[in-house]
């Protein structure tokens, strides 16, 4: 706070102000003709040529030749993280929150393998990244060269596909190979990676080049005998459930889906990945189904006749135990990866495509077959909205008086308001973040699904602030995520993206300490950090130290105020530390490895479903 | 568990084996054999992979290895509408006392004798699988000195071709 003043103003420390250097050649825009350029001038202007406009990194050794060019680019900013984990994360948010392709590049050695992880997230969650990673020179590769790893070995299962560069004249092909791998079919991470003797190498560079992937053709239309059938399912089905994940958002097909669930009254549920697919405020939401789902979206689930599953993976964390999941329920399900349908659970109708041209398909023959009349869902909406009546989602006050986590996320959504982007650890604020916050529109719910990568909320509302500058950016965080990579507060402070960081501080690992309360024996064993105990760290001061504003909120009374506060400073990024009580648990919950029937609405309270 | 052949098209690159191989691995799935080798067209190699899986699980095992970029197509080839074979070279002891009932032997299985020593003959055989076998159980007893065995080829029978209409 204190220091605010005399630093530069973001804008103008960095970029767009450059002026080329007169020796080098200014960048040209793309054509047909050869170019004698290095490869590394080949490789700024591929990633111009496919529209990049941003790229989070750190310079280092072998990607040095690539930082030159760099800098006389005037289409591409650069942002220098502090971590390239940042990076990865920042390319992932970036990614998520405009539906472009996020990219992040890093040294070869130490800065690819801290790459890692959010590749590995990305993959999980089907976001379309490219890495660029510098690389050993040809010759020495295999030596145990200094800071040579063989990052193609290492990412070989956690990206969709990998490259080694060993012609410079493959660079503008290579990109234009892992941009469109990235952002086609099922999205994914693509890593290139480039030795620095071929960075250095001249060559020459046309745009745009042929692609060359014989193997890669992704259905995207969807097969109409498939679509007719689950359109006679949808029609005749008494107790259906549509089913949303992710790939609704991937494909943008949220208008679609409205249509349908409009077209058929059928209830909606929504998964931690698909938060926002479908408006929260919608009566025929019933919420996230899950571990931590709502009892109505649980409970449909389990009794359904249908179930309709779009751009879903019947994720353990939704089916629970798979055997005893939606026992009754026949299966429609659409993806456009082949290898999710059939994976978990048997499909009876298998549809393979696009999400949105199989809505688009679907709403017409659904159309068309109710036309020869369809089931009355009269009497499956008395049941759920009995159980909505009977189970809504809420939280207990503390009874030791102190502040409710909940809470202060139920009241970041609404002040903030669904036009905002929110991002998430991992961990009980995550839940209560996907719980709590109301969401209206696609793509303003960002969190590390399948991974569960704790320290994803800063790194990844940075790229999302830097895709969507006029949104209001929260990051909603533990004090245990908070610590694993506050660090790229500094870039966000240096580079202008002024995110709002809630820390979520109960002091403990809350999640972990949640399972050790209910399933061993309230044995806290390694879950404290001390956030509170001995106030280390002092969130507001490192907040300040990192060139943010600090504040902290310890009181119901002084939520909303600090709330406003917060939204009120939009010239550096804010960091909040809302000190909560940690004895708040999420709820909810099925047990792990127990069926989705032996849900818990709270502590000791489980629904009956069969007599509701 | 039921042998499945399947073979497989893959873009002859670096590192494609260790992207098959991976993916076995991790997905939990056993590979019986696998032989990689060149095609007729040069930017072309083909892998037969026997795996040992039922139905369903093999249904994952084709989609999973479709997933990976550099594979072109998968064909399952069932046994009765393909030529099957591997290579067996074994280095039997076979001293002037036994050498001609190992000789024998040779002749029967439709083999040849590739290297001759004093104490040893070295034998090259081809064959399915159960021919190979057969042959070892009637060497065995002379004393197997030492043997090397490829993994599984196969082509299906008849004019067609798998690669004709993936390769353009």
């Amino acid at each position: 706070m204190t220091s605010a003043t005399s630093r530069p103003t973001p804008a103008a420390a960095n970029h767009g102000t450059a002026t080329p250097h007169p020796a080098r050649p200014k960048p040209a825009p793309p054509s047909g003709t050869p170019v004698r350029v290095t490869g590394a001038q080949s490789l700024v202007r591929s990633l111009e040529a496919v529209g990049v406009e941003i790229v989070f990194g750190i310079p280092g050794g072998t990607i040095l030749p690539a930082y030159d060019p760099l800098l006389d680019s005037t289409r591409l900013r650069h942002v220098l993280v502090r971590h390239e984990q940042g990076a990865g994360h920042a390319a992932t948010g970036y990614a998520q929150a405009t539906g472009k392709v996020g990219v992040c590049m890093a040294t070869s050695g130490p800065g690819a393998t801290n790459l890692v992880t959010p590749l590995a997230d990305a993959n999980m969650d089907s976001v379309p990244v490219v890495a660029i990673t510098g690389q050993q020179s040809r010759g020495l590769i295999g030596t145990d060269a200094f800071q040579e790893a063989d990052i193609c070995g290492i990412t070989l299962p956690i990206t969709k596909h990998n490259f080694l560069v060993t012609d410079p004249a493959d660079i503008p092909r290579t990109i234009a190979e892992a941009f469109h791998l990235a952002k086609t079919g099922r999205p994914g991470p693509v890593l290139v990676d480039i030795p620095k003797d071929v960075l250095q190498e001249t060559t020459s560079f046309t745009w745009p080049p042929e692609l060359r992937l014989p193997g890669y053709r992704p259905t995207t239309r969807p097969h109409g005998k498939q679509v007719r059938e689950a359109a006679k399912l949808i029609c005749g089905a008494k107790r259906p459930v549509l089913y949303v994940g992710g790939g609704v958002i991937k494909a943008d097909a949220s208008a679609e889906l409205l249509e349908l669930a409009e077209l058929t009254g059928i209830p909606v549920v929504t998964t931690l990945m698909a938060r926002g697919a479908f408006p929260d405020s919608h009566k025929q939401h019933l919420g996230m189904p899950g571990m931590h789902g709502t009892v109505p979206a649980v409970g449909a689930m389990q009794r359904s006749d249908l179930l309709v599953a779009l751009g879903a993976r019947f994720d353990d964390r939704v089916t629970g135990q798979l055997s005893s999941f939606a026992p009754d329920a026949a299966i429609v399900h659409a993806d456009i990866d082949p290898a999710e349908i059939s994976k978990n659970r048997r499909a009876d109708v298998p549809i393979v495509g696009d999400c949105k041209e199989i809505l688009v398909e679907l709403i017409a023959a659904v159309k068309a077959e109710r036309a020869n009349g369809h089931t009355d869902l009269t009497p499956w909406w008395r049941t759920l909205d009995e159980w909505r009546g009977t189970f809504p989602l809420g939280y207990e006050w503390p009874s030791d008086g102190t502040l409710s986590p909940q809470y202060v996320i139920e009241r970041i959504g609404r002040i903030a308001g669904p036009e905002a982007v929110y991002t998430a650890g991992v961990g009980q604020h995550q839940m209560w973040a996907a719980q709590h916050v109301r969401y209206e529109n696609p793509r303003t719910w960002l969190n590390s699904g399948g991974l569960g990568t704790m320290g994803y909320a800063v790194p990844a509302a940075m790229g999302a602030k830097f895709g969507r500058p006029e949104a209001v950016v929260w990051a909603i965080d533990g004090d245990g995520c908070f610590q694993m990579t506050n660090q790229e507060l500094a870039t966000c402070a240096i580079e202008g993206a002024p995110i709002k960081v809630a820390v979520i501080n109960n002091g403990n690992l809350g999640m972990v300490r949640q399972w050790q309360n209910l399933f061993y024996s309230e044995r806290y064993s390694q879950t404290d950090l001390g956030t509170h105990k001995h106030r280390i760290p002092d969130f507001t001061l490192l907040a300040e130290a990192l060139g943010c504003a600090g504040l902290r909120c310890e009181t119901k009374e002084e939520v909303d105020s600090v709330i406003h506060r917060a939204m009120a400073i939009n010239d550096r990024p804010v960091v909040v530390d809302f000190v909560v009580g940690k004895d708040a648990q999420v709820w909810p919950m099925v047990a792990a490895g127990t069926g989705n029937d032996h849900i818990m609405a709270a502590r000791g309270i489980r629904p009956l479903f069969d007599e509701a | 568990m039921t042998k499945h052949t399947l073979s497989v098209l893959v873009e002859n690159k670096p590192g494609v084996l260790a992207r098959v191989a991976g993916l076995f691995s991790r997905r939990g799935f056993n590979i019986d054999s696998l032989a990689v080798g060149p095609t007729e067209h040069p930017d072309v190699s083909r892998m037969t992979i026997v795996v040992a899986v039922e139905d369903l699980p093999l249904e994952q095992v084709t989609k999973q290895l479709n997933k990976l970029i550099n594979v072109i197509k998968i064909v399952e080839l069932e046994a009765t509408a393909a030529v099957r074979r591997e290579l067996l070279l074994v280095k039997v002891r076979a001293d002037a006392t036994v050498r001609s009932q190992v000789l024998e032997t040779v002749q029967l299985f439709r083999a040849k004798v590739v290297d001759v020593s004093p104490e040893a003959l070295t034998i090259e055989a081809t064959g399915t699988a159960d021919k190979i076998e057969a042959l070892l159980r009637m060497l065995e007893p002379y004393g197997v000195r030492e043997m090397v065995q490829s993994g599984m080829v196969a082509i299906g029978r008849g004019p067609r071709s798998i690669t004709a209409t993936a390769v353009r």
